[in-house]
């Protein structure tokens, strides 16, 4: 590592990008890793501290203030938080409700759950790049990433659980052989083609929990990424550091929409995908 | 930017999340939401009906003006039609009246003169009595006579 006072760009970059990371070292202890290389070396057997603390504290935001209003619920004239609350409830319901035409009371408040928290998740984006990494390094904490949905870890584990949920769904209406039957009956309808139709369709099986999270994790990277760089600016002589603020705010403005969208496509393509799980095509 | 065991970590946390999402928090919404729809459905419906009701006592009542005002009319112009037939009716018997007062005054007054003039002649006969007895008691003295004569006019 260079000096932490006067990193180059590289350097500054690699540090923003880098999780807080405990582990297991390659020499077989547990710990803190204090580098990007430490990290990597960990391998699977690491797990991000400050995505997982993020995640979960913006998610009980989420479940207190929702549970707030929950508990304080009145079917009388709603209060402020109320209704607040029930205007994305409502939203999400009308959504849900549009998209998917079985019986099952797990979906609409799966879809809330996740378009609140990834949106939560998403609006730490926003927190300008250096305030709370600098306020953890004054704190001893080397790195700290506040955005969960720019680790991949984050996002595909929200994926892959929808994708469990797509399987167990899928088998619980079809049956195990309908599964099967669709995997491999579809799109051509031979018994010479069924090898055929599996790779097909398997693909486009596996491509949902991929699409789903690497498409949260590349908008939000990308979107971190670019304030990173405008936050190199900063540094750069008044002018640029002028120019520099003009570019954060228009980035920003953009990006309110970017991590809206996303997080509302998150949960309706989750949505969708549970809906074709339910649904028992006709051959 | 590594894969590990973060993987699992949120797949649980997003699990139980939306396990209390689904338990605590979407019932409890929806069904005040739900149960607060219904009651402004109802609360329409009886709008609608009470608004239903108010015309047609709108109209119960237009009506029930319309009436008490002809009756109100009616009873006006009776009350008109019997006072100027009590005027005229006072009129006639004042009339009546007046004519029968002046006839019985009439027949006061002519009995009165008839008495009068009975008194009169009674009192003429008497004074003709005596004004000849004065004279056939001077018998010739004309002075006398002529001083009869002026008591006697003096008299009458």
């Amino acid at each position: 590592m260079a000096s932490a006072d006067h990193p180059t760009s590289a350097e500054y970059i690699k540090h923003h990008l880098t999780n807080l990371t405990y582990g297991q070292h390659p020499d077989g202890s547990w710990g803190f890793a204090h580098s990007a290389e430490q990290a990597a070396e960990m391998g699977f057997m690491s797990i991000h501290v400050d995505s997982m603390a993020w995640s979960i504290g913006l998610g009980l935001v989420f479940l207190a203030v929702f549970r707030r209003a929950a508990s304080r619920a009145t079917a009388g004239v709603p209060g402020g938080l109320q209704n607040f609350v029930e205007v994305i409830v409502e939203f999400i319901d009308d959504t849900t409700a549009s998209i998917f035409n079985h019986k099952n009371d797990l979906i609409a408040p799966l879809a809330l759950t996740i378009f609140v928290w990834v949106f939560l998740m998403n609006l730490m984006d926003l927190v300008p790049v250096d305030w709370v990494p600098e306020l953890a390094k004054l704190a001893g904490i080397e790195y700290m990433k506040i955005v969960p949905s720019t680790d991949p870890n984050i996002t595909m584990a929200m994926a892959l659980s929808v994708f469990a949920l797509i399987i167990y769904y899928s088998i619980k209406c079809k049956g195990v052989g309908g599964f099967l039957a669709e995997l491999s009956l579809h799109p051509f309808p031979s018994k010479l083609m069924i090898p055929i139709n599996f790779v097909l369709e398997f693909v486009t099986l596996i491509a949902k929990p991929l699409s789903l999270g690497l498409r949260l994790f590349g908008n939000l990277y990308a979107g971190e990424m670019i304030f990173i760089l405008i936050a190199l600016m900063f540094s750069s002589g008044l002018l640029i550091a002028m120019a520099g603020g003009v570019l954060h705010f228009a980035w920003a403005a953009f990006h309110l929409m970017v991590i809206t969208l996303q997080a509302f496509i998150f949960a309706v393509l989750t949505v969708v995908y549970l809906a074709q799980a339910h649904d028992a095509e006709e051959h | 930017m590594n894969i590990g065991l973060t993987l699992f970590g949120q797949s649980l946390v997003f699990l139980i999340f939306v396990a209390f999402c689904m338990k605590y928090i979407w019932p409890a919404l929806k069904s005040a939401m739900s149960e607060r729809q219904r009651t402004i459905a109802q609360g329409l419906v009886a709008a609608a009906e009470a608004e239903r009701k108010l015309g047609e006592a709108e109209s119960g009542a237009a009506e029930e003006r319309a009436k008490a005002r002809a009756e109100a009319a009616q009873i006006v112009d009776q009350a008109r039609q019997q006072a100027s037939q009590m005027i005229e009716d006072a009129k006639s018997s004042a009339r009546l009246e007046g004519a029968r007062l002046l006839e019985a005054a009439q027949a006061e007054i002519d009995q009165e003169v008839n008495r009068a003039r009975e008194s009169l002649r009674r009192q003429v006969a008497t004074l003709a009595v005596a004004g000849a007895e004065r004279v056939l008691e001077e018998r010739i003295d004309p002075s006398a006579h002529a001083r009869l004569l002026e008591r006697l006019a003096a008299e009458l």
